[in-house]
């Protein structure tokens, strides 16, 4: 079984906070498909497991699959600086058909980012940030996307709300029980 | 089911071979002594997974050169479908066309699988005086990744290993 390394920490992009009980860590390109069906069975898990869970995003991108998807992840790290990186996150999964340099100048403006903080994106100054997360994916074992860890482990089952939902809700039982 | 041929074992040497990477080119294995190889035996060109095998190894050519190492991939497809697959994918490292006689140097490392008549998801690294370092074979449909390949590369002795 493949464990997450390095664990979660500081500098990744976190939801909730890192000493939940549930730490869900998804690998992900903005660019990627089956992220884009993945996105709102996160947040349907998010809705549902509220302060227990943490929800971390890290980057992903198959550069020569998905052109589009270094500088759409790299816009999120732009998004990031002015504390935006999670409304730029859910914007570009909701606009996953939409990512070419234009249409991500027009997501840039849509949630406030000037000029300047743009053009950082296409002078490709996060390229050594998303190329870190790659390569953590890579030394965890990541082989497509999107993947998922759950509590430092691969998981390999099911990605639907349902079934992490109910995955989530027996573990948190578990500890529970065990105190 | 794989052939009978065993899978060369680690310290033995890699079988030696020479095959297409494009209709009029060949590479062989004994030509690239001096740095270490890393095979991918894979099942098929335009296999209709996101982020597949091939992909993946084509965004870590700059981490496997930091070890000075040769990413090859080999299938059974011809030269014709490996050129179109790679330019569609956008692939810079040459995949070999293990096509005539098919399977031959699948076989010849224990990893043809039969009836299907194609290579396994296999991984080796050889080392740069052409020994076998580390081998894995993935179980069926499963991307193997690269973490494996990274750390195999890591553990080469420098003398055997990355040379400048």
């Amino acid at each position: 079984m493949s464990q997450l390394k390095p664990d979660v920490g500081p500098t990744d992009h976190a939801q909730g906070s890192l000493e939940a009980p549930l730490v869900l860590v998804e690998y992900g390109d903005f660019q990627c498909p089956y992220c884009g069906e993945q996105y709102p069975e996160i947040k349907a898990v998010q809705e549902a497991m509220g302060d227990d869970l943490c929800f971390v995003f890290r980057h992903f991108p198959l550069a020569e699959a998905h052109p589009h998807a270094e500088h759409a992840a790299e816009l999120t790290e732009a998004a990031d600086t002015v504390g935006k990186f999670w409304e730029m996150h859910d914007r570009l999964y909701e606009h996953q058909s939409a990512l070419d340099d234009r249409s991500l100048a027009s997501h840039a403006q849509a949630l406030g980012l000037d000029e300047a903080l743009f053009q950082t994106v296409l002078d490709e100054e996060y390229e050594g940030r998303v190329r870190h997360d790659f390569l953590t994916g890579v030394r965890s074992g990541v082989n497509g996307t999107p993947s998922l860890f759950i509590n430092g482990e691969r998981y390999d089952g099911p990605r639907d709300a349902g079934s992490l939902i109910e995955l989530l809700k027996a573990m948190r039982e578990l500890q529970l029980q065990q105190g | 089911m794989s052939e009978a041929n065993p899978m060369p074992a680690v310290g033995e040497p890699a079988p030696d071979f020479t095959l297409h990477s494009t209709p009029d080119q060949t590479i062989s294995l004994s030509q690239l002594r001096g740095h270490p190889v890393v095979l991918a035996f894979y099942p098929a060109d335009w296999s209709p997974v996101c982020g597949d095998q091939m992909s993946l190894y084509n965004e870590l050519l700059s981490e496997f050169r930091n070890f000075h190492a040769t990413v090859i991939g080999i299938s059974v497809d011809g030269a014709w479908c490996h050129a179109a697959f790679a330019q569609d994918r956008k692939l810079h490292f040459p995949l070999l066309a293990d096509f005539e006689p098919k399977g031959a140097v699948s076989r010849l490392y224990g990893v043809y699988q039969l009836p299907e008549g194609i290579s396994e998801r296999a991984l080796f690294v050889i080392d740069a005086e052409g020994i076998v370092r580390w081998s894995y074979v993935s179980p069926s449909g499963i991307n193997p990744g690269a973490d494996g390949i990274l750390e195999a590369l890591e553990k080469l002795p420098t003398s055997t290993g990355a040379k400048a």
